[in-house]
């Protein structure tokens, strides 16, 4: 609670020269990131466990975090990937009757520095305006020495192996009995098994550098290729092991997964001003014309002028930018999203997305058959 | 989808009267909705009779038709107007039930007009409560248990299966009106029979009681591409069981999950996809605290108090994207217009946090049941914003006015706890003060949340309040405890109690200290996109979003909540203001805290401030701003009241000056200026004392009328007869208004007059003189006024005018003034002058085309009145006779007297006008929804004051073919006069009495003038009150039942025998 109690200071330094002073709450150790703002009212425990933030310093704007607590149902993994989070106030005492602890002893737990009653809005603006930067909160109680560390965060490199961080280390199975799909996990959201075992598919996740070869001798109906943390361009291997994929089975991608399709296919990526992270991004449906609210959480887009000769057709753009939220190869039986069908947190309107991604599977059996 | 190019004109439908559940808002909503068809090139035809609106203004609509909202009228205008299509969903119920009304009638099929947005089945699928639960069942959305009934017997039936405690809904009403909770039989009886009577369909909904859920409300949106999305979501602070209305709201929800939150969010979209509702909508659903459970509680298809709040809440201006939708628009298509650079398809988000309080009006009816229930009961809304949940709900209670700065209540300490206890478990309007007395008592969170089944979200909110007090009064000036304080939200006035200092000195301490508020933009977004809207809230963190530019500016302060006394009127004056600084070149910044006005849409001003208006809050931005002045005159008492404060503090008050405000309004003063310009007023003076008064009233001689100064809608005024009613009167006032004296004036009977006149110091223009139908001694705003007058001689009006303009001059006004005069034998006199905007401004600029704040404005900046093409005097009056009918909402407040006096009781007004007296008068009875009957009984019961008047009254009834029904003692003198009456029993006698001939509907027309007094026990209290649980039109004046007989009389031919040939002898 904001008051008398006598919070250690913490700071938060950007590697423009800025600095805001606040207090400090999770893990007392310092860390290094990339600081981005996410604009959900709500879901900042998803937002937090969202493997795809790893790496990141999270802005929260809307000011009160952590009054409905953490629950054991709303994780996005198991392990938190965010290297801090930054709020305006820290609710300690949660009310919700699935709450089991509060935020802070959450970030405690695993080891992640948070800091409190910091001007959000100033910050967000400041991130609008410049873009991402690289950032520091300091350890709880450390006074700064602001020139080292800006020139120290100039001088940081954002690391270019977060997939293999936050990538299953060995597959395992989520059994059904629908559909044979393979997973592959560059970062993946829990949201999305929750969706491919609510259409009751047989889930393999597998690690991102998994190869085509042994991918297909799981005999998939389709391939996922999931979402996962920052520029598509550092994962290893992905790109080569999709193409061989591609044309083979239904392969649908979400997020990086997007990202890596559209570089599978030729078309090229790059990194955004300002990321997309939040739950009310309208994105339209070119072919129903419907637009739909969506949750989002990308930092690198597939560029429309390098989609000529790729074969790829735009199915959804975002309504506000323009941006390139959703790719098809009718040909090669794969299609892909920027955003998130599976929410968590944020709406669930393009929640069919996934029916299509089943009905993708259902006609190309149904071809396999008849060709056979 | 493009625009509609097959339809050209739209009639538009507004929301009539102020009246409890239906305020502001849909003013604010019908401009919009009006501006945003003109602005798509559609011819618009507006009809509403409430002239106190900014939508009746001759610019918003093609055509404004300032007319009763009735199938006769609304009919006639259709038929001489044609309009292609109809709007009806942005004039509140009163809109949407005149379109299935117009409907029924057949008259939109016959001519061809279309209802535009959601259609009238989707409506009755939302409105009928047998309907929506069908199709909720259908859908598999749950719905609480339930059933329609049409009678008692019915009731016992359900309440026999399902046990107690069961919710009354009557079926199409508005706020709830005649609904409640029943815990036993004798609240089934009593709320079941008032439900059915209110419900027009005699119908109401029994429900199981959900009563301790969260209550949750989503503004939602569709159009006809079935796009749809959220604007706003809303958590009550208070559980499921008090109505919406009467519930502290806080945006966004605070202790749903994300999970929660889009379950929710789900089931409101697929219910208005369902109902394919095109514009916009309030679903409301109420969720288990301890589980996934959710019911739905009720769906709005139309804008309501609630999208409103909504719009003001996130900047998302939902009836101007509405009324676009009903047109064809769809929000893939539509700019955002609080970014500029987004689309409307989108789900605003917030980075503050909104609270939203009820305003009240058991300030002025003290006998009124308080508790709080499924009826609405507040007349009007403040909203606040902030960073912090504590500094958001802190900043709406001082909005309140309410005299309260924190979470404790006058006298608190010295409180039982039991009684606390009780006003906890029982909800009233009180209850967020009573648990902060708890609190300061150490009952714990988790006991007050037994008691009152809050969140303990909230709770531990209000505890951090309360805890904090503690602190602040063990650091008086430390800066660090005094950021932090006003981090929570704490007002000067608070910590300077704590600190035993002055609120003054707390606040040039902050000053040195560098302790100074930031202006946060609300842009939609939560920062991601720019945005240039000019709409701000003050907190207190590091960057400050507002700059000033380097035009010259002007600050107009608005009128706060919409309450008795101060109504919609005032915020026109504040809007035409705010375009009359704009004329003249400055820009013009305003400063209000309610969020159902059309001054708080930002599009009105050059920067709209949505804060508080306290002396801290307003000082905080001229200091900012640093504005040529601050204009108070538009804003009613809230504003005036700044005055000296600002002055004090070096702001320069455009208009009037302080001084010359305050000579009009301190008593002394203003005698002794009276006698200086030779304007007689009714004997009187000022009582600083009991003793005092007593010896004054003595000298002047009863019946005195006696008031504290400096109040609101003759709060607290009465007129006294004998020494023993002074005397209590005078422990009630001083109650009232305890730092001011009371003025106690001669009582003169006559007739009342009323003059609003601007001034620029050197000439006086008077647009008109009004000329009420009640005798002095019902305030103004109760009295029925004429214009022109027709009572009066050409010498009385020049007298009047050469008053108007001696005390104009005299009083050195710049700007408005309104002043009520009395008539009294031939003589005129002044009863009181308020050197500011009033209640009938927007009334006569609508009539004389005078546009009286604009003008006033104007000369307020410099442009006298002849440079502005007026001229001195009165204005020549235009052809035609126009009444303001007020309109009270007593239905909603029980235990309240309705009988007439001279504190104010109504919550609106509306216009009727016409060729003829009689005429304006039909409509603007009819307009106030009384129905005006061309025969039947009237049942008169009057004070021996009276019987000499009804005498005359009662034979001009029997004339039209009234019966009379009268008790004992009028009928006594009825019967001298050989008039045929039919005399029934008083209170407690045996046989019928006059109750039963009320309650069987026997009487179409109640003429009591009994003992006046404000305790219920009293016959003519529960008389009148009977009347009004009845629905039947109750007079309460002998002057407003002649008023009434004339109108009947002009209704109805004469029906004379021929005259008996005379015998010639």
């Amino acid at each position: 609670m904001e008051g008398w109690s006598m919070m250690t200071k913490r700071y938060l330094v950007l590697e423009d020269g800025s600095i805001f002073e606040g207090k400090a709450f999770g893990a007392e150790n310092a860390s290094i990131g990339e600081a981005v703002f996410a604009t959900g009212m709500t879901g900042y425990q998803e937002t937090i466990s969202n493997p795809s933030g790893c790496g990141q310093i999270v802005v929260m704007t809307y000011p009160l975090i952590g009054n409905y607590g953490i629950n054991r149902d709303d994780y996005e993994s198991i392990d938190l990937a965010i290297n801090g989070l930054v709020i305006r106030e820290l609710t300690e005492e949660p009310s919700n009757f699935r709450s089991g602890m509060s935020l802070g002893d959450l970030l405690i737990l695993k080891g992640i520095p948070g800091i409190q009653e910091i001007d959000t809005r100033k910050l967000t603006r400041l991130l609008r305006d410049k873009g991402s930067l690289r950032g520091k909160l300091t350890a709880a109680g450390e006074e700064i020495d602001t020139d080292a560390t800006v020139a120290e965060l100039q001088q940081y490199e954002l690391p270019t192996d977060l997939v293999a961080k936050v990538s299953t280390k060995r597959p395992y199975p989520s059994p059904g009995l629908g559909k044979r799909v393979v997973v592959i996990d560059y970062g993946i959201k829990h949201g999305i098994l929750r969706e491919l075992n609510k259409k009751d598919c047989d889930v393999i996740v597998v690690p991102h550098d998994t190869s085509a070869k042994e991918i297909s001798a799981l005999f998939p109906d389709g391939i996922l290729l999931s979402n996962g943390p920052g520029n598509p361009e550092d994962v290893e291997g992905a790109v080569e092991t999709i193409k061989e994929l591609l044309g083979k089975k239904p392969i649908f991608g979400i997020g990086l997964g997007h990202q890596l399709f559209a570089l599978a296919c030729g078309a090229k990526t790059a990194k955004m001003k300002n990321s997309h992270i939040g739950g009310n991004y309208p994105v339209k449906d070119l072919n129903t014309n419907r637009t739909d609210l969506t949750a989002q959480s990308h930092g690198y887009e597939v560029l429309e002028d390098s989609l000529a000769g790729t074969g790829l057709e735009v199915t959804h753009r975002a309504l506000n930018d323009n941006c390139i939220e959703g790719l098809r190869s009718e040909k090669l039986e794969a299609f892909a999203v920027q955003f998130h069908p599976e929410a968590s947190p944020g709406p669930q309107d393009s929640n069919y997305i996934f029916e299509r991604f089943i009905q993708l599977m259902t006609a190309s059996n149904r071809k396999e058959n008849t060709n056979a | 989808m493009p625009k509609r190019t097959d339809i050209k004109s739209i009639l538009v439908i507004g929301s009539g009267p102020i009246v409890i559940g239906q305020a502001a808002e849909f003013d604010y909503a019908g401009t919009q909705a009006c501006l945003s068809l003109k602005e798509e090139g559609y011819r618009v035809i507006l009809i509403n009779s409430n002239p106190a609106t900014i939508m009746t203004d001759t610019e918003m609509a093609d055509k404004v038709y300032i007319e009763p909202i009735t199938l006769e009228f609304v009919s006639r205008i259709i038929r001489k107007e044609r309009p292609d299509a109809l709007l009806a969903t942005l004039g509140g119920q009163t809109g949407l039930n005149m379109a299935i009304e117009l409907h029924e009638s057949g008259i939109l099929d016959e001519l061809g007009i279309e209802i535009l947005g959601t259609k009238l089945d989707a409506i009755h699928k939302a409105e009928d409560r047998d309907l929506f639960r069908t199709l909720m069942n259908e859908m598999g959305e749950p719905v609480p248990d339930s059933d329609i009934i049409h009678n008692i017997d019915e009731a016992y039936a359900f309440v026999k299966e399902i046990g107690y405690p069961v919710i009354v809904r009557p079926a199409f009403t508005l706020g709830g009106t005649g609904g409640g909770i029943c815990h036993n039989d004798e609240d089934l009886e009593e709320i079941v029979a008032s439900g059915l009577k209110y419900s027009p369909v005699t119908q109401c909904l029994l429900e199981k009681s959900i009563a301790g859920f969260k209550e949750i409300e989503y503004e939602v949106m569709r159009d006809s591409a079935d796009n749809a999305i959220v604007v706003c979501n809303m958590e009550n602070v208070d559980a499921v069981g008090i109505h919406t209305g009467d519930s502290i709201v806080t945006a966004p929800c605070q202790t749903l999950t994300d999970r929660e939150n889009q379950m929710l969010r789900n089931v409101s979209l697929n219910i208005i996809r369902e109902l394919k509702i095109e514009g916009g909508c309030n679903v409301q659903l109420a969720l288990d605290p301890d589980s996934f459970d959710y019911y739905i509680i009720e769906v709005n298809p139309r804008v309501s108090r609630s999208s409103a709040l909504a719009s003001k809440a996130t900047g998302y201006p939902i009836a101007k994207l509405a009324a676009k939708i009903a047109v064809g628009l769809t929000l893939d298509e539509m700019m955002n217009p609080v970014t500029g650079n987004t689309y409307a398809c989108f789900e605003p988000t917030l980075d503050y946090v909104v609270t939203k309080i009820p305003r009240w009006p058991f300030d002025k009816f003290e006998s009124a049941k308080r508790n709080l229930g499924t009826q609405m009961k507040a007349t009007g809304e403040v909203m606040a914003m902030g960073r912090t949940f504590e500094e958001s709900i802190m900043k709406a209670v001082r909005s309140l006015e309410t005299g309260q700065f924190d979470l404790s209540l006058p006298g608190g300490n010295e409180m039982s706890d039991e009684w606390i206890e009780q006003r906890i478990r029982k909800a009233g309007d009180e209850r967020l003060f009573f648990i902060g007395e708890a609190l300061r008592r150490g009952v714990t969170i988790e006991t007050i949340h037994e008691w009152s089944a809050i969140d303990l979200f909230f709770l531990r909110k209000f505890e951090n309040i309360v805890r904090y007090e503690e602190i602040l009064k063990d650091n008086p000036y430390d800066k660090e405890i005094g950021y932090k304080a006003k981090r929570l939200g704490f007002p000067d006035m608070t910590i300077a109690k704590l600190w035993k200092t002055t609120e003054r000195e707390v606040y040039d301490w902050r000053q040195a200290q560098g302790l100074v508020p930031v202006y946060k933009k609300v842009d939609t977004c939560a920062g991601e996109y720019e945005s240039d809207t000019p709409y701000f809230y003050g907190t207190y963190e590091d960057e400050n979003e507002s700059v000033r530019t380097d035009k010259k500016s002007v600050i107009v302060l608005g009128s706060g909540p919409i309450r008795i006394g101060q109504g919609v009127e005032f915020d026109y004056a504040t809007v035409h203001c705010v375009w009359a600084i704009q004329q003249s070149g400055y820009e013009a910044i305003i400063v209000n805290n309610n969020p159902e006005t059309v001054s708080t849409d930002f599009s009105i001003s050059d920067k709209l401030y949505f804060e508080p208006l306290t002396i801290e809050d307003v000082m905080h931005i001229v200091d900012l701003e640093q504005p040529e002045g601050v204009i108070v005159q538009f804003g009613g008492q809230t504003a005036i009241n700044l005055a000296d404060e600002l002055e004090a503090r070096g702001v320069k008050i455009l208009g009037t000056s302080l001084e010359d405000i305050d000579r009009a309004e301190n008593r002394d003063k203003f005698e002794s200026a009276l006698h200086e310009i030779g304007v007689p007023q009714p004997l009187g003076k000022t009582a600083l004392s009991v003793p005092e008064a007593v010896v004054i009233a003595t000298e002047i001689g009863y019946p005195v009328l006696v008031r504290p100064s400096y109040v609101l809608g003759g709060r607290a005024m009465e007129i006294v007869y004998y020494e023993e009613e002074l005397l209590q009167y005078m422990e009630n006032a001083v109650k009232a208004s305890p730092e001011h004296p009371v003025l106690i004036d001669r009582y003169l009977t006559g007739t009342e007059i009323e003059v609003d006149a601007i001034c620029d110091g050197e000439t006086v223009l008077i647009p008109g003189i009004m000329e009420h139908i009640e005798r002095a001694g019902v305030h103004s705003g109760d009295s029925i006024a004429v214009y022109p007058p027709q009572n009066l001689s050409q010498s009385m009006i020049e007298t009047i005018a050469d008053y108007t303009k001696r005390l104009a001059l005299g009083l050195k006004i710049r700007g408005l003034m309104n002043i009520q005069f009395v008539i009294s034998e031939g003589q005129v006199y002044v009863i009181e002058v308020n050197p500011r905007s009033s209640r009938t401004v927007p009334f006569l600029s609508k009539i004389t085309n005078i546009p009286m704040a604009n003008v006033a404005t104007q000369a307020i900046l410099g442009k006298s009145i002849l440079e502005q093409g007026y001229t001195d005097g009165l204005a020549q009056a235009p052809a035609g006779v126009y009444v303001k009918v007020p309109v009270f909402s007593f239905a909603k407040l029980r235990r309240v007297d309705i009988t007439l006096g001279p504190e104010m009781k109504s919550t609106g007004e509306v216009m009727g006008k016409d060729v003829t007296l009689e005429k304006a008068l039909y409509k603007g009875l009819v307009a106030a929804g009384m129905e005006v009957k061309e025969y039947g009984t009237v049942l008169m019961t009057v004070s021996d004051k009276d019987k000499e008047e009804i005498v005359d009254i009662a034979k001009r009834f029997i004339e039209t073919g009234y019966r009379i029904v009268a008790t004992e003692g009028t009928a006594k003198v009825l019967e001298a006069e050989n008039i045929e009456v039919r005399t029934v029993g008083k209170i407690g006698t045996e046989g019928p009495t006059l109750i039963d001939v009320i309650q069987k509907g026997q009487a179409q027309l109640v003429i009591n003038t009994l003992t006046k007094g404000k305790q219920p026990a009293r016959d003519g209290f529960r008389i009148r009150r009977e009347t009004v649980e009845n629905g039947v039109p109750c007079l309460t004046s002998i002057d407003t039942a002649a008023a009434m007989l004339s109108v009947i009389e002009s209704m109805t031919f004469q029906t004379d025998a021929m005259p008996k040939p005379q015998v010639v002898q």
